[in-house]
């Protein structure tokens, strides 16, 4: 009764979120490129694609998506075998439980007429299968937990992962063992199926089964004789064994079954077989409602993500198709970490302690962030960060094992976030170029804006550069300002500077403006001079920095050898710095 | 037998792929064995206007991968020469950096000793290999082709750190391009930078200085550019395109990366050099390849 009650509640719980989330797909709009369409365009759409995949040579490369990406998940061995084992036990073994164990009446027992699930090979098979499992999922904690791979944190969703099919192998195999060693079980099982009256009889059956084949009894214990052992077997082969192959089949649930002998009455009087039936459905039903909500959802989300993967191309396919991908990609990402394992600016992340640095990071927030949920100063900031500390070098897309693109998504999601907090002044840096290589995909009116802001919170940050009408006053010097200068390890050269104008007349940024002084606010040796003289709001404020092209032409030819290039890195170190904790 | 870690950076395998394949095919018939090292991250270029010292983390990190296997490092990108080669300077210079690098280091177990030496593809070709081996592997090269040089900044400077060439009259590229056949124009914006350190910061700023390398290279009488940089390749190549469209130049001036240039004069097809991966056509260099 509670049984098929709570089966009926999980299912019902288990479609209402499939529905819900697979809509999610059609109606959340993820960064830029899912903008401006409504869900039914994105439906009209996915389903004219879908069709026009179907009907014509791509269903081929699907066919070969869905048996070498899905099926063999062969994108996890390119990276990782172990990982790529792991994933395979405990995926294969899982699939096969559900179809030969879970499903038995409707798939196993239809396909073979003379199915029992204690007769082999289904006996000793569940095992096998179980096991595989169970083998996965010690892999899977050894590396989270043990291993320690670098760069793979862990959330609650995996937690929950491990922790749900952990419960589920283990309450099974324990139930095995239990229904094995259960005094009630076996008594249960003489009355209902053996026609025994003979009292000596049912006594050497029961001596057979403690013998062979793990109960437990109240009544006999070993040693036994032979010849009642033989009237056992006798007995076993006429009213058993049709059912029953011998319990050291199912290896894994004779083990558990050993094991718990010593307590096996004492859980038999409490009924156990029946409280680790009820714990091992409850738990495969709580799994099954609970899987749209989890990282289990990723057996759909990144199934459809890989075949979408091999289809799609970003220029090629539909925007509204494009929209809905990226939207869907969210779910496919299972935060395995193999993107933030291979990302070329990860020792960002442990250099300055910001995890959004780390891609897989960056998609457990989008999540959240596609959600509309609101985050805090903090964390805003955090992602900020992180989704501009990033040169688009695509070793993360090439890696995904859900073939997710993230290269696509970080560009369409990219100027949302930067539209969403303060001031990123990361985008005055070569981190810059793809936003450039791409202007022609970005919105418009969107693309000078966050320069915009970066530059105008410098200039708030250090005003007096503009107020061209201000009188300076040069005392007294800002010594503390000065020291830190010729502290950083380039920056002491300043005071070598004699004013010969040398490094602006070969300035190429100087010679690019009619009036460089109006643009650039100070020129380089100004600068220079500024620095001198502790005017450090001059200095860290002065446009130039931020139009310096690096290309060291004003280092290179100072005859009194100020690092200028180096220096006025050292002045935009300070000048991030500073401006960064007043906004 | 010439053995080096290749360190080929971000820009090269997303967006430049062609520089890759056309230096490994020219490389391999030069013996020199290229490692791979799978743990190679960013140099910390980009990072340097925001961080000096993640910048230099980042660089350490990498040279400490290569003396970990006991390699020299090569490089394709100048401006991960650049910056390799002054985060080793840093790190000779000052000790305190030192330290804090290896503490940080010593977590992946690795240290940084300053062994691993960083070495770009034109110094490889030139010094190491010499122009007389080199012009060996000539097939037919080039007749009457006239090309621009463009030697980038990261490489170039500051001279005393990079040591890579003459910061005011180099000549390494030049003499590369002269031992393929082809010419080398002069022009007096040879030196100056390609603007690409500006992109996406200061768009206008940037391509204004594209336009007027390009126009003068162009008036010098200069068929291609030659470049061994990635980031002036995206300049030249991708961005001028985009520039024409946008009307900021005409000079329709095509780059080709150095490698791609010596692989044609070496007898490499077109298609091993990753040709047609240019943006902008370069196919018309095959019309000066003296016929054998």
């Amino acid at each position: 009764m509670v049984f098929t009650v709570s089966l009926y509640l999980a299912l019902a719980v288990f479609v209402v979120g499939m529905v819900y989330k697979i809509a999610t797909w059609f109606t959340r709009k993820v960064g830029i490129f899912g903008q401006g369409f409504t869900t039914g365009q994105r439906v009209g759409a996915a389903i004219r694609g879908i069709f026009a995949v179907i009907f014509s040579a791509k269903l081929g490369t699907l066919l070969r998506a869905f048996v070498l990406d899905v099926l063999l998940q062969m994108r996890i061995a390119k990276e990782d075998r172990l990982r790529w084992i792991m994933h395979l036990l405990i995926y294969s073994g899982f699939m096969l439980l559900l179809f030969m164990h879970a499903l038995e009446k409707y798939i196993t027992a239809a396909l073979f007429s003379d199915y029992y699930s204690t007769v082999n090979p289904f006996f000793i098979l569940r095992d096998i299968f179980g096991l595989m499992v169970i083998v996965g999922v010690g892999i899977a904690i050894y590396r989270r937990f043990i291993l320690k791979v670098p760069r793979m944190l862990t959330n609650g969703m995996d937690r929950y992962a491990i922790a749900i099919v952990a419960l589920i192998m283990v309450s099974g195999f324990l139930l095995e063992g239990t229904k094995m060693t259960s005094y009630s079980e076996f008594s249960r099982m003489v009355q209902d199926y053996a026609g025994m009256d003979d009292e000596k009889e049912i006594k050497a059956l029961e001596s057979y089964w403690v013998s062979e084949h793990g109960t437990v009894s109240p009544n006999v214990k070993a040693p036994f004789e032979a010849e009642v052992l033989d009237q056992g077997y006798e007995a076993h082969q006429s009213n058993c064994a049709e059912c029953h192959s011998p319990n050291k089949s199912a290896f894994a649930g004779y083990a558990a079954a050993k094991a718990i002998s010593p307590i096996a009455l004492a859980l038999d009087r409490v009924n156990g077989t029946t409280i680790l039936w009820t714990i091992h459905f409850l738990a495969c039903f709580f799994g099954l409602a609970y899987l749209p909500f989890s990282k289990m959802f990723h057996i759909f989300s990144s199934s459809v993500s890989l075949l979408a993967n091999a289809v799609m191309d970003p220029i090629k396919s539909l925007p509204e198709n494009i929209a809905t991908r990226q939207a869907m990609e969210l779910d496919a990402c299972m935060h395995c970490g193999t993107c933030s394992l291979r990302c070329s600016v990860s020792v960002a992340y442990e250099a300055k302690g910001n995890k959004m640095v780390l891609p897989a990071e960056k998609m457990a927030f989008l999540k959240d962030f596609a959600a509309d949920r609101i985050l805090s100063k903090e964390a805003m900031a955090a992602i900020q960060e992180g989704i501009y500390l990033c040169t688009n070098c695509d070793r993360c897309t090439v890696v995904c094992p859900a073939g997710i693109n993230l290269r696509e998504l970080w560009l369409s999601v990219r100027d949302a976030v930067l539209a969403k907090g303060g001031p990123v002044f990361l985008t005055l840096s070569p981190f810059s170029l793809f936003r450039s290589l791409n202007r022609d995909r970005l919105p418009r009116d969107e693309y000078d804006r966050p320069l915009k802001a970066a530059r105008e919170a410098m200039a708030n940050a250090f005003p007096m550069v503009r107020n061209t009408d201000a009188v300076i006053s040069v005392t007294p010097i800002d010594t503390a300002f000065k020291t830190r200068a010729v502290g950083t390890p380039m920056g002491s050269t300043f005071a070598f500077c004699f004013s010969c104008e040398n490094c602006t007349t070969v300035c190429p940024v100087v010679e690019a403006y009619e009036n460089p002084q109006e643009v650039l606010g100070l020129l380089p040796h100004q600068i220079m001079r500024s620095l001198g003289l502790g005017l450090k709001d001059m200095a860290l404020g002065a446009p130039m920095l931020w139009n310096c092209l690096t290309c060291y032409q004003c280092q290179e030819h100072c005859p009194q050898g100020v690092k200028v290039t180096d220096v006025l890195y050292e002045l935009k170190n300070m000048a991030v710095k500073e401006a960064a904790v007043g906004s | 037998m010439m053995k080096f870690a290749l360190f080929l950076g971000c820009n090269i395998p997303a967006r430049v792929q062609q520089y890759e394949l056309a230096a490994r095919v020219v490389l391999a018939k030069l013996q020199v064995d290229l490692v791979d090292i799978r743990e190679f991250t960013c140099c910390g270029y980009p990072m340097r206007n925001a961080d000096l010292k993640t910048s230099l983390l980042f660089s350490a990190r990498n040279l400490a991968l290569a003396e970990q296997q006991g390699l020299n490092v090569l490089t394709l990108c100048q401006c991960c020469f650049g910056t390799l080669k002054k985060a080793a300077h840093l790190l000779e210079e000052d000790n305190r950096f030192k330290e804090e690098v290896n503490a940080f280091l010593a977590k992946e177990k690795l240290t940084y000793q300053g062994k691993a030496q960083v070495k770009h593809l034109l110094s490889l070709l030139h010094k190491d290999i010499g122009e007389a081996a080199l012009k060996e592997k000539i097939r037919g090269g080039f007749k009457e082709l006239k090309i621009a040089a463009h030697y980038g900044c990261h490489a170039l400077r500051p001279s005393d750190v990079m040591q890579f060439d003459d910061p005011v009259s180099p000549s390494i590229l030049d003499e590369l391009i002269k031992l393929t056949g082809a010419q080398s124009v002069d022009w007096s914006q040879k030196l100056e930078c390609c603007g690409a350190p500006l992109l996406g910061v200061n768009d206008d700023l940037s391509m204004k200085l594209t336009a007027g390398k390009l126009a003068d290279a162009k008036a010098s009488g200069a068929r291609f550019l030659s470049v061994a940089c990635p980031w002036c390749q995206l300049q030249f190549d991708g961005i001028q395109k985009q520039m024409e469209a946008e009307g900021r130049t005409d000079a329709d001036l095509p780059s080709i990366l150095y490698p791609q240039l010596l692989g044609l004069a070496m007898g490499i097809s077109a298609k091993e050099l990753g040709l047609s991966k240019n943006v902008k056509d370069i196919s018309g260099v095959n019309a000066f390849l003296v016929q054998q």
